[in-house]
């Protein structure tokens, strides 16, 4: 009795005890892994503590994965970025999107592969949207969009747009609109309002945006596979890892490849948030006046 | 601006639709330079749409609105340059008070001397000296609220619009902010379009009143007129003329009318012939007086601080509000009346 | 809203929506190129195939043995939409309703799997699923996919508990309801479109979801989205139109519960938390 009055003190009672079952789960199944995967990582088959990281950034088949992955994610989440805003500050403004947003939801719930699969065949030298290039005349032979970086890079669009968007648009309707009639009763032009206003109180929430559709663009797996040239130009790092762990059987490598994936992906989300906090200082989210 | 030398603010005829929906029916009035203006009417009757047609925020389904011989409601919210007073003050949570309040010169590009200065006065004028560095989330609904009409007012705009600017604050906040209001509005003389669905704020502060209900301008006076003669029972009852009942008129030897058997003499706002009619009496207009001559039983009573208001019955089921200078109890019978000039009918 | 004024504001609006216009196009193409191949007898350098069948679901259905992978799936899906249920509704309201000590660093425990992408720790997740013998069998693929599912349950749950009055339970504990029975008889009817809402999400995202199911799926197995690279990506050995029609039993798989989930849900909660009333 006197041990649960003192936990009730700390706020720990029958029912705070119910969030111990998922923790546990997730300790055991996201937080055990990781820790393994990070002491096995410095377990190589063969060499010293560090033989794994040191053949990874020795060999250009490796290591180039980095910048490969990088040349594509980089890219694709700023044009994904840059198209999402100025379409979720229109789409903000009509009364129903539910059905815009119901249809670019699909390319999310139906996943890479299926989009995959989808640009095989309309993207390819037959496909309806080669048709339509030399039907308009707007080339006079197919262009080449799949097995080649554009495959890849399209892909990432095609799934990744959708995703920038909604989430842009969860914050894009967070501000109150009446912030921008305000802007306008005083005399500021729409790219004014934006520019000093929406901008401002949107650059959190754009730059998490940014975050994790960089984090997701970076770990494109299916896609680089079908759509582009594995051995070449989108020789991915998640391919590498794949390869060392279900190809070559080397768990130890693929472990230290999967730990270089989670370092550049943390390593470019700090450098973000701390880039904003030393340019942007005010508070985060926004709407209240 | 140009704009700020007007003489007179016409709205001819606006109106607007919501689909099938008409929320404003041909609303047209002639505001004069400086005026305070209030537009009463319980939610939903079409004030906030008003404003926000005259704002530029809405645009209008027929009509015009005309700055002199200038017509501005083609011409978007920016160009209008008009001052605005949210209801929720929309202050810019990541600006401080002085670039809030600085916000429209900016966008005038006025130079920056200029702006330093104005934005000075104004928050001199709307006693914010101690504030000007902080963000509108570090300062109260009252200073808030000073902000909000600084940010309007420092333009120097040929109107301003309010929308219940004092609804979000407290009774004792209210009371004050309506003062300041005042104060200020007498000290810039800029036109005020005033929306509120509070009698008080409106008899206290405008030089006219328009009574809005389901988007129709029902009556347009001045504070007086308004409380003394609304133009029908429906302004009535929402001017604080709670007893409107269904009654009888006559017209032999001055007008009277009937509550069961008792017979009032009253005063005719529109009725001109015998016969049915309704009859407009406030609470306070209602006493127990000797000869009063309709018996009711009291239900409830409650003390005022000065005096007694509170529900009674008459014989025939009919319910009345009145005041009593003397305590009553629930149970008791009085004879309740009303001087002539306090009872108001109307053709039914 | 505030209209706009200048010919330059409107060529812009112009602009962005032919933008969303032309994306919109081009994917309702990308879909519709596979419906049309999975029901075209051949089709190479035409706008349409040359005919039109349906014998491709009936090779489909044998080339990939679609009934085993279907009902693999739906165990899988089924039994991952009932655990995470069990696990993360519990923790959401435990999160929504206390305070106590390492709050945030449960809720940091919570938000890493949503945020990780699954192929980060999906490789040393497989490892050690492996290694415990729990990888190739159909557990395997299930606690694989529970990782980003309990935490997705908890974190849709947390704002829907958190705006259920407290006073309501406070009201059954003074009427003598335990801690059990309070859960069961007030809370769940509360929570049923919340907790439906979510489990409809983690539905189609189980379904969806590849990179887990493909790290720790044995032949026995296979999920429809791995059965599905495993054809698209061994092209050439298949005829197209059967992968097709494959694919194509997919979409109505996926999209169907979709459109059921879009029924209790906003089409952003798919990316985001709840969003804000």
């Amino acid at each position: 009795m006197s041990l649960r009055a003192s936990l009730a003190r700390q706020g720990l009672d029958g029912v705070t005890l119910l969030v111990l079952p998922a923790a546990l789960f997730i300790v055991a199944l996201f937080i055990y892994p990781f820790l393994y995967g990070l002491v096995l990582s410095f377990e190589p088959k063969v060499g010293g503590w560090l033989a794994n990281y040191a053949k990874f950034f020795s060999e250009p088949f490796l290591y180039t994965t980095i910048s490969k992955t990088l040349l594509i994610a980089i890219p694709v989440t700023v044009l994904n970025v840059a198209l999402s805003v100025p379409v979720a500050l229109r789409v903000r403004l009509i009364a129903k999107p539910k059905l815009l947003t119901t249809i670019l939801v699909i390319p999310i719930t139906l996943g890479t592969v299926l989009v995959a699969e989808g640009m095989l065949n309309y993207m390819g030298p037959r496909g309806w949207f080669n048709r339509a290039l030399l039907e308009f005349g707007l080339s006079s032979s197919p262009i080449r969009l799949i097995h080649n970086y554009w495959g890849v890079f399209l892909s990432l669009v095609i799934t990744g747009f959708p995703f920038t968007f909604l989430l842009t648009l969860s914050y894009v309707t967070g501000v109150d609109p009446g912030l921008e009639q305000a802007g306008a009763m005083l005399g500021a032009r729409s790219w004014d309002r934006f520019r000093t206003i929406l901008l401002p109180l949107l650059v959190p929430g754009i730059l998490i945006t940014f975050c994790l559709s960089f984090v997701q663009a970076f770990s494109v797996f299916p896609s680089a596979l079908l759509l582009g040239e594995p051995a070449g130009s989108t020789r991915v790092i998640s391919i590498a890892a794949y390869t060392a762990a279900f190809e070559e059987y080397d768990a130890s490598m693929a472990s230290a490849i999967a730990m270089i994936m989670a370092a550049v992906q943390v390593a470019i989300v700090v450098a973000l948030l701390a880039a904003q906090s030393l340019v942007y200082r005010g508070p985060a989210g926004g709407g209240k006046g | 601006m140009a704009l700020k030398d007007f003489r007179e603010l016409r709205l001819d005829s606006m109106s607007r639709e919501f689909g099938s929906l008409n929320a404003l029916k041909g609303i047209t009035l002639t505001v004069a330079r400086g005026e305070f203006i209030a537009l009463l009417g319980p939610s939903g009757c079409g004030k906030s749409t008003a404003l926000n047609c005259l704002a530029g925020l809405m645009p209008l389904s027929s009509g015009s609105i005309w700055l002199d011989d200038k017509r501005v409601d083609t011409l978007g919210p920016e160009e209008r340059g008009f001052g605005m007073v949210f209801q929720n003050y929309a202050l810019f949570p990541h600006m401080n008070v002085a670039k809030n309040i600085g916000f429209g010169l900016r966008m005038q590009r006025r130079p920056k001397d200029e702006i330093d200065r104005r934005v000075a006065e104004a928050i001199r004028l709307v006693r914010l000296g101690a504030q000007s560095e902080k963000l509108p989330g570090q300062i109260s609904g009252g200073q808030q609220q000073r902000v909000a009409i600084a940010r309007a007012i420092v333009v120097e705009p040929p109107l301003v619009l309010m929308d219940e600017p004092l609804s979000n604050l407290d009774a004792k906040l209210r009371l004050e902010m309506r003062a300041e209001i005042r104060r200020i509005h007498s000290s810039l003389g800029c036109a005020t379009i005033y929306v509120t669905h509070d009698q008080d704020e409106a008899l206290s502060l405008a030089d006219r009143i328009v009574v809005l209900r389901d988007g129709e301008m029902r009556q347009v006076g001045t504070p007086a007129e308004l409380y003394s003669r609304p133009a029908d029972p429906n302004v009535a009852e929402f001017m604080g003329f709670r007893n409107v009942l269904p009654t009888t008129a006559s017209f032999e030897g001055g007008l009277s009318v009937t509550l069961g058997p008792a017979v009032l003499a009253a005063t005719a706002v529109d009725v001109t012939v015998p016969g049915p009619a309704v009859l407009a009496i406030r609470p306070e207009d209602l006493t127990p007086r000797p000869g009063g001559s309709i018996r009711a039983v009291v239900q409830m009573a409650e003390y005022r601080g000065r005096d007694f208001y509170g529900l009674a019955v008459t014989d025939a089921g009919t319910e009345l509000y009145f005041r009593a200078e003397a305590r009553v109890t629930p149970g008791e019978t009085l004879f309740l009346g009303a001087d002539a000039p306090r009872v108001l009918v109307y053709k039914s | 809203m505030i209209r706009s004024q200048t010919a330059a504001e409107r060529l812009w609006v112009w602009a962005v929506w032919l933008l969303v216009a032309f994306f919109i196009v081009n994917l309702l193409g990308l879909i519709a190129t596979v419906v049309v191949n999975s029901f075209s007898t051949r089709w190479f350098t035409t706008w349409l195939p040359v005919g039109f069948t349906t014998r491709w679901y009936a090779a489909a259905w044998d080339e990939f043995q679609l009934g085993d992978v279907l009902i693999t799936t739906f165990e899988v899906v089924g039994a991952v939409v009932v655990i995470s249920g069990l696990l993360g509704v519990p923790a959401a309201y435990a999160m929504a309703r206390r305070e106590f000590r390492g709050k945030r660093f449960v809720m940091l425990l919570f938000l890493l799997p949503m945020v990780v992408p699954p192929i980060t720790f999906g490789i040393p997740l497989a490892t050690v699923l492996y290694k415990v013998g729990a990888a190739g069998s159909i557990w395997g693929v299930i606690l694989a996919n529970l990782v980003p599912t309990v935490p997705f349950v908890i974190l849709v749950m947390i704002p829907f508990i958190q705006q259920i009055d407290p006073r309501m339970e406070a009201a059954a504990r003074v009427f003598g309801a335990g801690t059990f029975r309070m859960f069961t008889n007030v809370l769940v009817p509360l929570l049923t479109p919340g907790i439906l809402a979510a489990l409809l999400l983690v539905l189609v995202r189980t379904i969806a979801m590849f990179e887990l199911t493909f790290f720790t799926a044995g032949p026995t197995s296979q999920t429809l989205v791995v059965a599905l690279y495993a054809a698209v990506s061994a092209a050439g050995v298949r005829a197209g139109q059967s992968v097709d029609a494959m694919a194509v039993v997919y979409m109505i798989t996926t999209l169907a519960w979709l459109l059921l989930a879009l029924r209790f849900v906003n089409p952003t909660q798919i990316v985001t938390r709840a969003k804000r009333a």
